[in-house]
């Protein structure tokens, strides 16, 4: 989160706010970092070479229609339609479908890889190394298709079993993706050079690192997309509002600083961010929970051969009456509201994005000073490069997952049909005994006498 | 692997030709990191101004009764001595805890575990001079117990469910296993945040990499190798075995007949070690699946038994574990004027598992060597008199674990 977040009216902003429209090069780029982050940090080791982000990207129209402006309030007209931009994008996409999503997630998946591997190129002046470039490609492909294989054969069970070039892609998945790993590894010790060890030991642990990070949490997304968009938009909206809200309260009412990693942040800002964060949640989840196209489940429809959004609604996402507690009740007048549950949880999911989220925030913040960049890329004017915008996701994605392993998911009952539907006919017989017996026991099924 | 495959007649002293190669290792990264200029020495040789500060991995770490035993020896023998006494004393460990059971099985892997998380991550501090930073030794070994919390747990969930469900405080955490471990794991990331000091950025994070990628090869494969020993110690022992005995037959080849080199990273390594080391493998690895497929203690899933609360291993073994009748092709057939044999179907997977052993497990020790050139170190630790460290030993396993779980994911399970 590269955003400025004022302390109220103190002195040494205006020359801040100059610099970000300004900067064609990297010598603003270490002035700004200079008066943002104490002198010293900048002058410790001068010998190591900045990392070249590239001049300003603002398309020309956008500059020719806010040329009159004075570059503070130009940067801040950037922002806002960028801003815009990328939000009328989010709707649209979540108009065209899952398939549609899973795409855009991929996406952004090699497009956050790319930055923080060519961040690691510059760090290390890397860009010449053997093979290094196709070895992190190679990987990142590898892991994708590991975790991409085990994604397709959960939910696509039906199609997979039925085309037997895929059954036995499947089958064999795991001893497939290691095969195609251990390749890499080979590869990787093949192409060992003699003066360059380290360095490409440094890359090679650079690669892995960004993997873990980057794509078994665009996973998890996907992961979180499945069980219904709502579990997808809910929080990324969180998380987007939070961003905005503590922006605004920092801007009208900061002035504690939070955290000496980022000095721009407030405690206001983040106060504001998180009961605004709440509420907006709470409304949000009003909204979308009586939608069946966000609710349901996303499921591959065999017959048709498409995605389909289809289902009763769980009990998560039916009106319920919640008797008020005491003191609310005198507050307010009323004795039960009728919520969805699901809004209860939403509280959980938005006091995370509040509280938790942002250090993934200062996270990234560290990250970009300890290598001396301004921002991770300038994909988006304005804004910075794509993991700018998603540095507090990630740890969004990856809360949700676990919330709902734990908190919501029932064990599912089609995938253990499936796994009976593998066993063998004697270990099926087994099981259809032991749980007759089971069943019997609890009344479930009339005690029937096996004929002798 | 960081044995002394001679070149025959070739090289000379072992030492002189270890000192070459660490001056080769020099490289020109220009990271900033002061003194990255010459090669570390030698243990004989000068230590005037090492960029990498000696640890006691170089430092001799012999026994004294075992100085005193040796003292007339010239030192080349003296080496060859303590080496071999060694390998004796951990073959001899290995079948201890093996006879042992598979409770000790389990606390020893993860002892080496440890062991070999805190050798890498010594060198960490060493290469990065962080051994003062604020909190990172704490974090570092926080970070180690949430992983290895949220894998045990895992485990133990599977194989112990009827005790879990029996107790109630179990049941909880078993229930929400992945939440605690998540939460656990984010008060270590939000630690880490606040304790980034300002003019230490870099190295902080460089050493949360190097934490995060060094419980990425150490943890999860050590836990693969529990997996692997539920199934059946015999999955634990053969491979293991397995990758030893090629070490050593690699040796034992390469010391006798070696000439041709192999790969630059490793120059005493030929490729008369690597193909002698790959036929004696594979038929240690069937006549030992032949010996062991016999017997139900190393044939069974260890499973726990509720009622005793203690681990059984007995069961009716498996049709991997069943004596066939295999026909001969015909080839094979005039040659030895068998029509059948008689083998365990285990002894067929046995072969792929040495041959996998024997050439890709290679590449494992390849990486250490490279690793230790790349950072300029002789051994990771000399916790083992003569053979360096624990990870030095282990460095080979690791692949071999892996494959071995995806194999039995794969084709047996």
């Amino acid at each position: 989160m590269t955003e400025v977040r004022h302390r109220g009216a103190k002195d040494g902003e205006p020359p801040l706010e100059q610099q970000p429209s300004e900067d064609k090069g990297s010598d603003s780029e270490l002035k700004a970092e200079k008066d943002a982050v104490s002198d010293n940090e900048s002058k410790v080791d001068s010998g190591v070479p900045e990392v070249p982000v590239s001049a300003d990207d603002t398309p020309e129209v956008l500059n020719k229609a806010l040329s009159g402006l004075s570059s503070r309030w130009k940067n801040w007209w950037v922002r806002g339609i960028l801003t815009l931009a990328m939000i009328s994008f989010f709707f649209i996409i979540i108009y065209l479908g899952p398939m549609v999503l899973m795409m855009i997630v991929l996406c952004v998946q090699i497009k956050c890889f790319q930055e923080i591997i060519t961040i690691g190129y510059s760090v290390y002046h890397s860009y010449d190394l053997p093979w290094f470039r196709t070895l992190s490609w190679y990987f990142l492909l590898c892991v994708n298709y590991f975790f991409y294989g085990e994604t397709v054969t959960d939910y696509f069970f039906t199609l997979v079993q039925r085309e037997e070039p895929l059954r036995i892609l499947s089958k064999y998945h795991r001893f497939i993706s290691f095969a195609l790993y251990l390749t890499g590894f080979c590869m990787f010790v093949l192409s060992l050079v003699k003066k360059h060890y380290r360095l490409q030991f440094y890359m090679f642990g650079w690669t892995h690192v960004t993997l873990l990070i980057v794509v078994t949490q665009s996973h998890l997304i996907i992961h979180n997309l499945f069980e219904g968009m709502i579990w997808f938009i809910v929080p990324i909206s969180c998380v987007i509002c939070n961003d905005i809200m503590a922006y605004m309260f920092g801007f009208f009412f900061g002035r504690t600083p939070l955290i000496k990693l980022s000095p721009k942040k407030t405690w206001e800002g983040f106060i504001g961010g998180l009961f605004s964060t709440i509420v907006f949640g709470i409304m949000l989840s009003y909204v979308m929970a009586g939608v069946r196209y966000f609710v349901c489940p996303v499921e591959f429809n065999n017959d048709s051969n498409s995605f389909q959004v289809d289902c009763e609604p769980s009990d998560l996402f039916q009106l319920q009456d919640y008797t008020l507690p005491g003191v609310l009740e005198s507050v307010t007048g009323w004795t039960t509201v009728r919520l969805y549950p699901f809004q209860i949880h939403s509280i959980a999911l938005s006091s995370f994005a509040s509280i938790v989220g942002p250090f993934g925030g200062f996270f990234a913040s560290g990250f970009k000073r300890a290598f001396k960049i301004k921002d991770f890329a300038n994909t988006i004017p304005g804004h910075g490069g794509i993991m700018d915008r998603f540095d507090c996701q990630y740890l969004m994605a990856t809360f949700v997952n676990v919330y709902i392993a734990s908190f919501i998911r029932g064990p599912n009952p089609s995938k253990v049909i499936q796994q009976l539907l593998a066993l063998r006919p004697d270990q099926q017989l087994y099981i259809f005994h032991s749980l007759k017996a089971h069943l019997t026991e609890k009344g479930l099924l009339p005690a029937v006498e096996a004929a002798a | 692997m960081t044995e002394l495959r001679k070149r025959g007649g070739g090289g000379g002293d072992p030492d002189t030709a270890d000192n070459i190669s660490d001056k080769e290792a020099e490289s020109d990264d220009r990271l900033g990191l002061p003194g990255d200029g010459e090669g570390e020495g030698d243990v004989d040789s000068k230590t005037d101004a090492p960029d990498v500060p000696v640890s006691t991995a170089d430092t001799d770490n012999t026994p004294e009764c075992l100085n005193k035993a040796l003292k007339g020896l010239p030192p080349r023998w003296k080496n060859y001595w303590i080496r071999g006494l060694l390998s004796i004393c951990m073959i001899s460990g290995f079948f201890l805890i093996i006879y042992m059971g598979p409770i000790t099985l389990i606390f020893v892997v993860m002892c080496v575990q440890i062991k070999c998380f805190h050798e890498i991550i010594t060198i960490g501090y060493r290469v990065y001079r962080s051994y003062e930073l604020p909190w990172f030794r704490t974090l570092s070994w926080y970070f180690l117990i949430c992983v290895n919390y949220f894998f045990y747990g895992e485990t133990v969930a599977d194989y112990f469910g009827a005790l879990v469900r029996r107790e109630v405080p179990l049941q909880f955490l078993a229930r929400y296993h992945r939440f605690i471990s998540f939460t656990l794991y984010l008060a270590g990331f939000c630690m880490f945040v606040l304790s980034l000091v300002k003019k230490h950025y870099r190295l902080q994070f460089y050493m949360f990499a190097w934490t995060h990628v060094t419980l990425l090869i150490v943890v999860t494969q050590s836990h693969l190798v529990i997996q692997n020993l539920f199934e059946g110690m015999i999955w634990f022992i053969v491979p293991i075995s397995i990758v030893i005995c090629n070490d050593i037959m690699a040796y034992l080849f390469g010391f006798f007949f070696g000439r041709t080199p192999l790969i630059k990273l490793s120059p005493k390594k030929t490729w008369e070690g690597f193909i002698g080391g790959f036929f004696p493998t594979v038929v240690f690895g069937f006549l030992l699946a032949y010996l062991l497929s016999q017997f139900q203690y190393f044939v069974c899933p260890v499973e726990f038994n509720s009622d005793t609360n203690r681990f059984m291993v007995e069961c009716e073994p498996s049709d991997l574990f069943v004596l066939q009748e295999y026909t001969l092709p015909a080839a094979v057939q005039s040659t030895l004027r068998w029509k059948t044999v008689t083998l365990y179907p285990f002894q067929i997977h046995s072969i792929f598992l040495s041959s996998f052993a024997s050439i890709i497990g290679p590449f494992g020790g390849f990486f250490a060597s490279g690793f230790k050139r790349a950072f300029k170190i002789k051994d990771f630790a000399n916790t083992i008199p003569g053979h360096g460290g624990i990870m030095d030993r282990f460095d080979c396993q690791y692949l071999m674990a892996t494959f071995t779980h995806v194999y039995i994911g794969s084709f047996v399970r």
